[in-house]
């Protein structure tokens, strides 16, 4: 017997008829449908069961609407030191008038224009880009002219409004034609409290020879559950960067897939979790080497204390194809407390014979060894504490290019681990 | 200045010093000597505050202050400094801001004020000579890819910054090549003062051609056995430790 007991609340979202455009959103049901929500048994969420959460904390959802903001609001919200260029949206909705002019930058709403949304980020892949695909609402096109180098990075400031719908589900396809540079940080600014899930797509697909840095801080409220899925074609001679720095949220899970598609071409991921609390930090990462001669690095780190958890999964294929691959990828953990946990799993599927591949973790405790050396020379037990994580931390921000915004993680972070060095 | 009474100290259970006696005043060098698992390094750390180690009996006073009662870097701010003799490599931490900070924080318990940039790198350049260390060393993450000799150096030079009342050289001279010994032995000499002291806790007898003590102590099983002046360390060189334990040995009897 099917009683409204047993329809998770997401669920329920599909059950009402959504705005048309294209077959894309059909798509994007039939594959939600077909997959439904992950089960506590399903190993791609083993260890981060966002169904059982939505559920808990939330009867019913409701898809957010956009709303006003204001040119001071938006001010307000930018990070100190920051030059450069901002997109602005609400609740996922692009507000124009309050982003600016970017020459060679063309931004259109996605129900405008004729994409072929999901062939990137696809649907059959994941059920909460499917979701995405099947009900969300604004969202943006962003393209950049070929050879065009944007001179500023662009800040792209997400402002969330729970009272506006509690289902927020943000969604760009963002492409570069060839010799495309630029640079993205992408943030969420929530103005009222209020719980919300969000849940963001992605879809960037660089040109040849392109090259794009695409930085997220989270540093949302400490309630926030957050879902994102970002994928990313790489053509030839073509670079892409991310930058993930993990800074707060109750449960938070991010995926991220690198397609290596041309050859010459190379992927970058690097991420940092630092959490505390009961914050949930979940990097799942996929990185497929499907031709010759092309490169991926990736570095990720937590430092994790009262009763956090972090989750890394690192995929890395290499096809038959591929030989002359090269694929990097480490994992290192700090725990801080008794009760943080971290579940680390590298996996590496490599058909072609003449590869270079490494992977490795560690999960362990800060090396009492250092501490004592800072401490007997006069530092503080506390601040040789700070020094020491801000150390180990420091490398994934090494590869932040933007002096503003890693000036801007590196306070935050010092701030967190108490070692401001003025 | 360092009073050491009747000290006993044992890690995992085992006892590693077995009452040790020693008075150090201001002005002086001690050299502690003695045979591989005496108890040496054991003794300058229990004296920087390492945690492995419980002192079960006897008290150490610094400065009529009681030690043992205070923290690692409560002992460094006192003036205690331990030259490690294996200094430790940290990534990402880079040994300019290290320093600074280092400094900064025993200049705030001395009630100084903190040095700024520019008197910091003014004080840097200065005590770099007394080691010879190069700046480009210093531009790097502490200690990370020095080598044995380098990391010898900046243990020094980092003495020569925090100017210490009370410098304990665990091994400095082990590993190190002639050139790099006698670097470090000047730089040594050229900080001692009426006003500090020096403990060398060394295995071999070179060090104090350089480094001249005032008296040798000889550790052995856990407690000091035989002092004397720089002779007794020319006598070991010669004769090594075997008479000393037959001495002991025999004493027993």
């Amino acid at each position: 017997m099917s009683t409204l007991l047993d329809t998770h609340p997401l669920e329920k979202i599909l059950e009402n008829p959504q705005k048309d455009f294209h077959s894309v959103r059909a798509m994007g049901k039939d594959a939600f449908l077909k997959q439904g929500l992950p089960s506590a048994k399903a190993e791609e969420y083993k260890f981060t069961n966002l169904t059982k959460k939505l559920s808990q904390n939330f009867d019913s959802f409701e898809i957010a609407a956009d709303f006003e903001l204001t040119e001071e609001q938006v001010n307000h919200a930018i990070f100190e030191g920051f030059d450069g260029y901002r997109l602005v949206f609400a609740n996922g909705y692009f507000h124009d008038g309050l982003s600016s002019k970017i020459e060679g930058l063309t931004i259109s709403k996605l129900e405008e224009s004729s994409l072929p949304l999901g062939s990137i980020a696809k649907a059959e892949k994941d059920p909460f880009a499917a979701l995405n695909q099947a009900s969300f609402e604004g969202g943006a096109q962003i393209a950049l002219a070929k050879n065009t180098q944007i001179d500023k990075p662009i800040l792209i400031l997400n402002f969330i409004n729970p009272s506006n719908g509690n289902l927020i589900q943000p969604r760009i396809w963002f492409e570069t034609g060839d010799f495309g540079e630029a640079t993205f940080i992408e943030q969420q600014i929530q103005l009222e409290a209020g719980d919300y899930f969000l849940n963001e797509v992605k879809e960037i697909k660089g040109g040849r020879n392109s090259h794009i840095h695409w930085y997220r801080i989270q540093n949302e409220g400490k309630d926030a559950i957050s879902m994102s899925n970002i994928e990313t074609d790489i053509q030839q001679d073509a670079t892409f960067t991310s930058v993930n720095i993990s800074l707060s949220g109750h449960m938070v899970r991010n995926n991220l897939s690198l397609n290596l598609l041309g050859s010459n071409s190379e992927g970058n991921m690097y991420g940092l979790y630092l959490t505390n609390g009961n914050t949930h930090v979940d990097n799942h990462t996929n990185v497929d080497h499907t031709i010759p001669h092309a490169e991926s690095n990736e570095l990720y780190k937590g430092v994790l204390t009262d009763n956090s958890r972090g989750v890394f999964n690192g995929k890395i294929f290499v096809r038959q194809d591929a030989q002359k691959t090269n694929a990097f990828q480490q994992n290192n953990n700090i725990l801080l407390s008794e009760n943080a946990t971290v579940n680390t799993k590298p996996q590496l599927e490599i058909w072609a014979d003449d590869v270079k591949c490494s992977h490795g973790c560690t999960t362990g405790q800060l090396d009492e060894e250092a501490l004592f050396y800072l401490q007997a020379r006069g530092i503080g037990k506390d601040k040789a504490k700070g020094l020491l994580l801000y150390a180990f931390a420091g490398e994934v921000l090494e590869n932040i290019k933007d002096d503003s915004f890693k000036a801007y993680c590196i306070n935050l972070i010092q701030e967190r681990l108490g070692t401001n060095l003025s | 200045m360092l009073s050491i009474k009747n000290l006993h100290a044992s890690i995992e259970g085992n006892e590693i010093l077995r009452g040790i006696d020693l008075e150090v005043k201001a002005g002086e060098v001690h050299a502690i000597m003695g045979p591989n698992g005496s108890g040496k390094s054991t003794l300058a750390s229990v004296l920087a505050g390492r945690e492995e180690y419980e002192v079960t009996e006897g008290e150490v006073v610094f400065k009529g202050e009681n030690l043992l009662e205070l923290a690692p870097e409560e002992r460094a701010r006192e003036g205690v400094f331990l030259a490690f003799q294996y200094p430790v490599e940290i990534p990402g931490v880079s040994s300019t801001n290290f320093l600074r900070t280092a400094v900064n924080q025993v200049r705030e318990h001395r009630g100084l004020e903190p040095l700024d940039a520019v008197k910091f790198l003014t004080m840097m350049k200065e005590k770099m000579k007394l080691v010879e260390i190069d700046q480009k060393l210093l531009s790097r993450a502490l200690n990370e890819g020095f080598s044995g000799g380098e990391k010898k150096r900046n243990e020094i030079f980092q003495m020569a910054m925090l100017e210490p009342t009370l410098s304990i050289l665990d091994e400095t001279d082990s590993g190190l090549d002639i050139d790099a010994l006698k670097i470090v032995s000047n730089g040594v000499n050229q900080l001692k003062s009426k006003d500090n002291a020096t403990i060398v806790v060394t295995h071999y007898q070179r060090l104090l051609d350089y480094i001249v003590p005032d008296f040798v102590h000889v550790l052995y099983k856990g407690k000091i056995v035989k002092s004397g002046t720089k002779e007794l360390a020319l006598e070991l060189e010669e004769k090594g430790y075997d008479w000393i334990k037959e001495e002991i040995g025999q004493a027993a009897v």
